[in-house]
């Protein structure tokens, strides 16, 4: 079955079960790494230091992988630099090393797309009010953006009427979130925000000052992880039952995903299992010899998507581990490869989305 | 005003253009029409002309131009 990536991003987002989307996913990328190897030298170059030959028949397990480390050092493009519009950075604290990852007009476009179809599934095709866990600070620098500034301005778009509910020095503006859920009372409110920063700076918030929200309709999106407040890390059923108790709000989502590959998040299900939606895929590795691993056991995070086009990041190897789950059985009915992420490769820099802030 | 006249001077406030750029105005092509400006034009045309856009919409208004076919949908007629 081949069908090209216009065609792909008409889909729903969880309708292709495996044998159909093997095969749609082996000409993509066959036809993707061609590409790349032909319009990104580097790229070339790493791969035929890899050892693979001048043509390859890729397939999920077999497509050559970079280590998504490799942006930091390299800055890798497919495309004549004119057409890039948007240098996104991703995770860099002080002193490390940021990845560049370059997006032309069509990549993001694309990139956008996938994200719609992801997000209708958990809001519908209506642009809800949107409150954001964050601080309009993070938008000020419109040129080079931080992960966070993209998070909050990507999902944007299924917002209308957007709120901040942190001022510009990270404190929680009580007032301002009020009066925005006065006026919305009785509407469903999309929510979201970067793990650590909803913990420290709106959960443990409200509950030192003994406040509460009513948010009975929200629709909380999280992401970015726990990463230098790890300490302090909580289950994700402790970080749904706070949430809860302090602002009513039921319907707490996470989801996984990286600058690297924008757009194609993985959105946790109700049954709190990440799913890989149509327009990316997962394989989960050995640590020893980068074999795919059985359902169950724990390895590498690999990602692949067909959506990137200006940069050669189609398939990358993560720094996270995780668990494969199982494939187009899970108990909420969505197809595709579910997983767990498990935390950080042991010799991997301290990095996650949300660590950008330094406060 | 006529709706077209606001509809123009949304344009015009925003990204600092004049009325003769209009025609040929499209998203990203100029810098001040990014994702941070398309969201706030989004939000002024929705509080103009009392209406809520749907997620497809927002993506699919991608011009100047293609912005009246999109508001006609609406029942915006410019």
């Amino acid at each position: 079955m081949t069908i090209d990536l216009n065609t792909l991003l008409q889909f729903r987002a969880y309708s292709l079960p495996c044998p159909e989307k093997q095969a749609i996913y082996a000409s993509l990328l066959t036809q993707l790494t061609q590409f790349h190897r032909t319009h990104c030298p580097a790229y070339g170059r790493l791969l035929q230091a890899l050892g693979c030959p001048e043509h390859m028949e890729c397939t999920v397990e077999n497509t050559p992988m970079l280590p998504v480390s490799i942006f930091k050092e390299l800055e890798l493009r497919s495309v004549p630099e004119e057409e890039i519009f948007k240098t996104v950075t991703s995770s860099g604290t002080t002193g490390q090393q940021v990845s560049k990852i370059f997006l032309d007009a069509d990549t993001s476009a694309v990139q956008q797309r996938a994200l719609s179809g992801i997000m209708a599934d958990l809001l519908g095709e209506h642009r809800l009010p949107y409150l954001v866990l964050d601080s309009k600070r993070v938008l000020r620098d419109r040129a080079m953006f931080s992960a966070r500034g993209a998070g909050v301005l990507g999902f944007s778009v299924f917002g209308s009427k957007t709120c901040y509910a942190l001022d510009q020095h990270m404190e929680l503006d009580l007032d301002g979130v009020r009066a925005f859920l006065e006026a919305h009372q009785g509407e469903p409110i999309f929510l979201f925000g970067f793990t650590y920063i909803i913990w420290r700076h709106v959960i443990r918030v409200l509950e030192e000052r003994g406040e509460t929200l009513s948010i009975p309709k929200g629709i909380l999106l999280h992401g970015g992880g726990w990463k230098k407040l790890a300490s302090e890390a909580v289950s994700p059923q402790e970080f749904k039952a706070r949430i809860h108790a302090v602002t009513g709000i039921e319907q707490v989502r996470n989801y996984y995903g990286m600058a690297e590959q924008t757009g194609c998040i993985y959105l946790e299900c109700p049954q709190g299992h990440l799913h890989a939606s149509i327009w990316s895929d997962v394989v989960v590795r050995r640590w020893r010899d980068y074999s795919p691993c059985d359902v169950g056991e724990p390895g590498l995070i690999q990602v692949l998507s067909p959506l990137p086009h200006s940069y050669p990041g189609h398939s990358l190897l993560t720094e996270d581990l995780g668990v494969l789950l199982g494939e187009d059985d899970c108990p909420c009915g969505r197809a595709g490869k579910y997983f767990q992420v498990t935390g950080r490769a042991p010799r991997a820099e301290v990095r996650g989305c949300s660590d950008t802030y330094e406060g | 005003m006529t709706n077209l006249e606001k509809y123009d001077q949304l344009f015009l406030r925003a990204f600092r253009v004049k009325p003769e750029d209009l025609p040929t105005l499209k998203y990203r092509g100029i810098p001040l029409w990014d994702s941070l400006g398309h969201m706030d034009l989004m939000g002024d045309l929705e509080e103009t002309f009392q209406i809520s856009l749907s997620t497809v919409d927002v993506l699919d208004f991608s011009s100047y131009e293609k912005g009246k076919e999109v508001l006609a949908k609406y029942g915006v007629e410019l």
